[in-house]
């Protein structure tokens, strides 16, 4: 993934404009050690400094207790993913105190702590340093506080474990008995503080649990769906279930009659592109004092939507597009290497095939919901679990003529985030229906309103066109992409970027673009582009290493060629990426290869074969293989997957890092074998669980995980190790069974080969 | 009407609808949030409690089904060994990742080792798969119901060791 991608991965989740996530990228600079950096201004002194006996705020996120606690500000919105104790994490390690003795705190939206959001894998190398030399900065006030205390000079005194020694003579002093008095002292510059040698880390690095799992398991109230603020009621929201729809009428009288009912009205759409857009869709509101009255009175909710239907909406209808524009030039050109037409004329073999994947959805375990009370003097309170609060409270400012600056936005635990929470639907809606009942409400809505008003990852078609020499080596590569936008402009998340290998790896490559018009809103989803391209690309890959009589771990190797660095992309304003590596390519090929016995992945039972593929992405290289056969009800049957993974020199917290890469590979598995959205007349099909088959336990294979540890910052690992497994799933089962998954989800095969 | 219902040991007053899930009257009438919404359906697991120490789905059991029976909500587990087990082993390997389905794998696990302490992987693919975890932590899940249950935790499916 390159600059462009990331930024336009980014604005992808903001429709309106790029927002807080490009204002991350403007400020964004390159830190001495090659990563991402992130230029964080602390104030020069402290706020409520200079009081004994009273907690002292070091800097925004940092208070030191007089008993020795520490409470750490965590900024970003905790997904699962677990920034809520990394991010402490990189603080306490600096500030050198015990982890035992840390309090980890979600940070209210502020500007004060620079961007807060959860999306694109970058919650670490964004703050992976900046992070470090906030807690590097607390200490240095601790010393200093310490060495005035003494009269001694701040060279003769270092700092461990919460307490600050003088090394000439064996004093110490803790630091909550330092605190007020460091608090009063000028802040250093973040550039200025000197960093620990990574030999000494004492936190980064060890297995550390979850900072908020206790109070999961006791049941404590962190999630959203959990909020209660005083004298709130609950609503629901009705919205069409044709994108874009506007009531005609609906039978506002018969709900309000209905008991526990408290209000029940039409909310106006914000306008024609609302739905498209996720802002505020028109619907109507039916407020209770208990969820349950409000959902029960929906059961008799009538509405006239206009339109009740779009047949040209429907799955059906888009393949059949689709085939027809595949016969057609694309309408156009992403990226033309070489003469394709020539090499492929001169090819000893030319290759084609045709790849689709379906629309999906987010299918986060918790509903969207908000809580939200916009009072009489104008102020506003939000309680949301969101991946992207800031834009929320842009999207209510901007849809209820609200001054931003009178928004508070409380980031609750969020139940699953996967992209979907990048959108803050729920929370304009809340905040809509608050203002019009003058009260706080908890908008919450159900398992069929989630899947059907979500901002589905796109489906995709790709033709494929291959042109091999006699040694079977690769010498033209052509897809034709069938994608999806609207009025002609490709919708979020749904395009081919440029560079999509073997883009620059291929002498002869054209990779061209058709557009489908699309009128169902679309989005990031965990690993956006790669979570589909992968299966695409990496199993055509696979198919011309086959007809090519070729190793496809050799192929690759070959393809991607000797370890070098490839020239860094121009920087795009302060923002600077990694340039892409091929030598850690190879060692995640390679370590994965070593993992799964691929060299003697002949010696297997017949029926049973490994499958491999590889992809990079948010900054991260990874490989993975997957053993699988075919059951005898025509279900695959996946037995082990192995995952070679490069996100550089420090696994920060490995309880989290393996977690992550088993997750997401499992996320994967599930994806490829059963997930599918439909589209039908302008609405979506499935509406719960029952039709929507998310991975089960019995289906989930073991996961080894393997770190390979370059010389590299650190970067995320959210969303890099979801792509390779379903190529390398379908890849598998082409090495079990010989036959070829050219359409997800794979659902059951015959075993006949194809 | 009125129901009495007994719930974490002790009874419990509310006034509802007889045909309202057990789970709403959990979450918005007595406040015990842990124990969550996620389909409504039966479907997903989110909102398993125990109903005489079986595993059933709150969100369709209507609080008028429940009766005399004994009601144990996540917030209550710690009543029992196995879900003081069951718990500590959960945060010993980090289980979780969003953390909205523990509560249920939580009370689903507790329910399968105190019926059978010694589970087979079987044993617990059977048990455990009507909880989804949209996170796939279920190589966690599973390491973390045998070693509460003092078994080792590698898996015994087909598994190339080296």
């Amino acid at each position: 993934m390159n600059e462009t991608d990331v930024v336009e991965s980014l604005e992808n989740r903001h429709p309106h404009a790029a927002g807080v996530s490009r204002r991350a990228f403007l400020t964004a600079s390159l830190a001495a050690g090659g990563g991402l950096l992130l230029t964080l201004h602390l104030p020069p002194v402290a706020r409520a400094a200079g009081v004994p006996a009273a907690p002292a705020e070091l800097n925004p996120f940092i208070l030191i207790h007089p008993d020795g606690m520490v409470t750490i500000m965590a900024k970003n919105p905790e997904i699962g993913q677990g920034m809520k104790t990394t991010l402490p994490m990189l603080i306490a390690e600096e500030l050198d105190v015990e982890w035992k003795s840390v309090h980890a705190e979600q940070a209210l939206l502020d500007p004060i702590y620079g961007p807060q959001f959860a999306g694109g894998s970058l919650g670490t190398p964004l703050n992976w340093i900046p992070m470090q030399q906030v807690g590097a900065a607390g200490r240095t006030l601790l010393i200093e506080a310490a060495a005035a205390r003494w009269r001694v000079p701040v060279h003769e005194c270092d700092a461990a474990r919460g307490k600050v020694y003088h090394r000439p003579s064996g004093r110490s002093v803790p630091y909550g008995a330092l605190a007020s008095a460091a608090a009063a002292l000028p802040a250093p510059a973040l550039e200025s503080v000197t960093l620990k040698n990574p030999k000494d880390y004492t936190i980064i690095g060890k297995f550390t649990g979850g900072v908020d799992s206790p109070q999961v398991l006791a049941g404590d109230p962190l999630f959203g769906i959990d909020v209660r603020v005083e004298q709130m009621s609950y609503a629901v929201y009705e919205q069409s279930p044709v994108f874009g729809g506007r009531i005609v009428r609906a039978n506002l009288a018969e709900i309000r009659a209905l008991p526990g009912i408290r209000a029940a009205f039409i909310v106006r759409g914000s306008g024609p592109d609302a739905a498209i857009d996720m802002g505020l869709t028109e619907g109507v509101a039916i407020v209770a004092d208990r969820w349950w009255d409000a959902q029960k009175a929906r059961r008799k909710l009538r509405i006239d939507w206009d339109p009740h239907t779009r047949p040209e909406q429907s799955t059906s209808v888009f393949q059949h597009e689709a085939e027809r524009l595949m016969r057609t030039a694309p309408q156009a050109v992403i990226r033309r290497d070489g003469n394709v037409e020539a090499a492929l004329a001169s090819a000893a073999r030319v290759l084609t095939a045709t790849y689709t994947y379906p629309f999906l959805a987010h299918a986060t375990l918790e509903p969207q919901n908000c809580t939200a009370h916009v009072k009489r003097d104008g102020s506003v309170q939000i309680w949301a679990p969101t991946q992207a609060p800031a834009e929320g409270a842009q999207l209510v400012a901007r849809t209820l003529g609200i001054d931003p600056g009178r928004i508070t936005v409380h980031m609750t635990r969020v139940g699953g985030g996967f992209g979907r929470r990048l959108h803050n639907d729920y929370m304009v809606q809340a905040a809509m229906i608050s203002k019009r009942i003058g009260r706080a409400v908890k908008v919450l809505w159900d398992r069929t309103q989630d899947f059907h008003h979500d901002a589905y990852r796109p489906a995709g078609f790709h033709k494929f066109t291959a042109g091999l020499a006699a040694s079977g080596r690769p010498v033209a590569f052509r897809d034709h992409f069938i994608t999806f936008g609207q009025n002609g402009r490709v919708a979020s998340s749904a395009g081919l970027p440029g560079h999509e290998f073997p883009a620059g790896f291929i002498a002869n490559l054209e990779y061209g673009q058709s557009v489908l018009q699309l009128d169902v809103p679309t989005g990031p989803m965990r690993n956006p582009g790669g979570n589909a391209l992968a299966f695409a690309f990496e199993s055509f890959i696979d198919e011309m290493a086959h007809a090519g009589g070729l190793d496809p771990l050799a192929l690759r190797l070959d393809l991607y060629g000797p370890p070098r660095v490839l020239p860094a992309p121009p920087p795009q304003g302060a923002l600077r990426i990694p340039p892409f590596d091929t030598g850690r390519v190879r060692g995640v090929l390679e370590l994965v290869a070593h993992m799964s016995h691929w060299a003697q992945r002949h010696t297997l039972p017949a029926g049973t074969g490994l499958g491999l593929a590889f992809y990079y992405s948010h900054f991260g290289y990874v490989a993975e293989v997957v053993k699988a056969s075919l059951g005898h009800d025509g279900a695959p049957k996946v037995h082990q997957i192995w995952a070679a993974v490069d996100i550089g020199r420090q696994i920060i917290n490995p309880a989290g890092a393996y977690n992550q890469v088993q997750g997401a590979v499992l996320d994967g598995l599930g994806q490829a074998l059963h997930l599918l959205i439909t589209v039908d007349n302008g609405r979506i099909v499935q509406r719960n669980f029952d039709t929507y088959h998310l991975l089960r336990m019995r289906e989930a294979p073991p996961v080894e995980v393997r770190f390979l540890r370059s010389d590299n910052p650190p970067t995320g690992l959210g969303e890099p190790a979801l792509p390779p497994v379903l190529p390398a799933l379908c890849n598998a089962l082409y090495a079990a069974t010989g036959r070829r998954i050219r359409s997800l989800p794979i659902g059951r095969l015959r075993s006949t080969a194809a | 009407m009125r129901f009495t219902i007994r719930i974490n040991g002790r009874q419990r007053l509310v006034h509802s609808d007889a045909d309202t899930p057990l789970l709403w009257v959990l979450r918005d009438d007595l406040r015990l949030t842990g124990t969550k919404f996620g389909c409504g359906i039966a479907a997903c697991g989110a909102c398993t409690v125990h109903l005489d120490g079986l595993p059933i789905r709150s969100c369709v059991t209507p609080v008028s089904a429940v009766g005399t029976a004994e009601i144990v909500t996540i917030e209550g587990i710690d009543r029992s060994a196995w879900g003081r087990r069951v718990k500590s082993a959960w945060l010993d390997l980090d289980v979780m990742q969003c953390g909205y389905c523990q509560a249920g794998q939580v009370m689903t696990a507790t329910a399968l080792l105190t019926r059978n302490p010694h589970p087979t992987d079987a044993d617990i693919d059977e048990a455990m798969s009507g909880n989804i975890c949209r996170c796939c932590t279920y190589t966690r899940i599973r390491a973390a119901i045998k070693r509460a249950a003092g078994l080792p935790t590698t898996d015994t499916r087909e598994v190339d060791h080296e």
